[in-house]
């Protein structure tokens, strides 16, 4: 796994994502509730574009009449057919066992700590006062 | 098991590197606004629709009896980034899909102010004339690869037939389109002008899910979700099939080719198999049928592939495009819909290059004669 830092944290904003081309693969993270994800950019099923998902509540209901809208913004629906996803390891709502999108480790870190190394180098300078998003793949 | 979709993603599948061209016997364009039908529509008609809107069997004008699963039932990729609604802008349609999937020819199919229900049926003549004119002059005029179809609202035949001929005359257009919910069942005699006409004029006759023909869209009753409404699509195509048949349209009209459209075909084995099974027993009472019932579905129809099924295993999958027949399908993806169907992950089962050929272009070819 080499870790690539693809942005600074700002690039990001709250509740959007951004698509980036590593190592052949479109991987799109999302920036949701303070926290980076990054996933494969594209649905297990039919392969949409994740990037245009709606990043929804988990919604559950115990009885009819009664429902529960929890970690809200961490479900990914998928823009075409629908289907639900952990935004936090790309496991399906619907059929966990068999889809996953597949998901990659990020880390926020300082432009100070990133001087150590060793990272893929970017096209872009790294400053010692900012905070990058580092995804491993 | 987990199936991801995690390779790089090939060149040829960014772009339109791929060998096998397509023909997709199902795209939606859409008005970007009423106004476009303007310079087809006579003042008459424009004061109508401006003021008393489109009248169909829904709750309130401009609604759905389902609330649907997503705005304008569409891709929530498929807007285009210029504004106006999925599938009004031709640049961004083959940004988005005739360019990357190679489409050789695209099928259009309006649903715009779904002329086949107007309630007011002159009204609805008047639309679908506009609605044919703006097929060919934002669409077909402007890019060669898109094929219009003669949109006819069957409960009035008369005007039917006159805009069938107003528009068979251009050449330009390449089948005559009725809805699946009309007034009556599809085989009834009250429609049969509808068909000579077609056979005399070498269109095959395209049959669209969807509409609002006043009866509920399941046997059993008014569905209660959109879920369930969806679900109905299915049996609605499957009821038309067994009146067209039953009723003797392929034996009246050998010539006629008639294609279900966004009905999928899973089933289809079935249908077939009871019908055979009823003609066997049954057959002194429709004595017009000289040969069993599947052998005239798999002689005159055709079945686009989208909302494809999507069986746990892929073998079933397998059998189900052998038992229907791998030359009654025509693909079709549904663009810019929500149930969309990509031609790269659809088939969820392998494909010989030949089958793949067929299902995604000769079948077609042969049937719309391109």
């Amino acid at each position: 796994m080499t870790r690539h830092i693809v942005a600074r944290t700002s690039d990001i904003p709250a509740g959007g994502n951004k698509v980036f081309g590593i190592e052949g693969r479109d991987i799109v993270v999302f920036h949701v509730n303070g926290e980076f994800f990054a996933l494969l950019n594209r649905c297990p099923h039919e392969g949409a574009p994740l990037e245009k998902a709606a990043c929804v509540a988990r919604l559950t209901s115990p009885e009819p009449g009664i429902y529960h809208r929890e970690r809200i913004g961490e479900m990914l629906r998928c823009p075409w057919h629908g289907w639900e996803f952990d935004i936090r390891n790309g496991q399906s709502w619907f059929d966990p066992k068999r889809f996953r999108i597949r998901s990659y480790p990020v880390a926020v870190e300082s432009g100070e700590d990133l001087q150590k190394g060793p990272y893929v180098a970017e096209t872009f300078p790294v400053h010692v006062e900012d905070n990058y998003v580092i995804v491993e793949v | 098991m987990s199936d991801v979709i995690d390779r790089p993603m090939r060149d040829e599948d960014r772009t339109a590197q791929t060998r096998l061209k397509i023909i997709d016997c199902d795209i939606h364009p859409s008005l970007r606004s009423h106004n476009d039908l303007n310079e087809f529509l006579p003042k008459r008609w424009q004061q109508h629709l401006k003021e008393y809107g489109s009248h169909l069997r829904t709750p309130y004008i401009g609604t759905t009896p389902y609330p649907r699963s997503s705005p304008l039932i569409a891709r929530r990729d498929a807007w285009p980034p210029t504004g106006g609604v999925p599938g009004s802008d031709l640049d961004f349609m083959r940004k988005q899909h005739l360019d990357p999937f190679d489409v050789e020819y695209g099928i259009l199919q309006v649903l715009d102010l779904f002329i086949f229900s107007q309630q007011n049926l002159e009204f609805g003549a008047a639309i679908q004339r506009a609605i044919n004119d703006w097929q060919l002059a934002f669409w077909a005029h402007r890019d060669v690869r898109l094929k219009a179809s003669i949109l006819v609202g069957q409960d009035d035949t008369a005007l039917g037939i006159a805009e069938i001929d107003r528009c068979a005359k251009t050449g330009e257009y390449i089948q005559i389109n009725v809805s699946p919910r009309a007034n009556e069942p599809l085989g009834r005699r009250r429609y049969w002008p509808i068909y000579a006409r077609a056979q005399e004029l070498d269109l095959p006759l395209g049959i669209h899910v969807g509409g609002y023909g006043g009866h509920a869209p399941t046997g059993g009753g008014w569905p209660s979700y959109y879920c369930e409404e969806h679900q109905s699509n299915a049996h609605t195509v499957a009821s038309q099939l067994t009146s067209l048949v039953l009723e003797g349209i392929p034996e009246r009209f050998p010539r006629l080719k008639i294609v279900f459209i966004e009905g999928g075909f899973g089933w289809i084995p079935s249908a077939m198999w009871r019908m055979d099974q009823h003609f066997e027993r049954f057959r002194s009472e429709v004595p017009h049928l000289k040969r069993k019932p599947s052998e005239y579905v798999k002689d005159h129809f055709w079945f686009t592939t989208q909302p494809i099924d999507e069986p746990d295993e892929a073998k079933h999958l397998r059998s189900l495009i052998e038992w229907v027949g791998i030359d009654r399908l025509l693909f079709s993806s549904d663009y810019p819909h929500w149930d969309y169907d990509d031609a790269r992950y659809a088939f969820k089962t392998p494909l010989t290059e030949a089958e793949r050929r067929k299902i995604f272009n000769s079948n077609a070819r042969a049937v719309y004669k391109f």
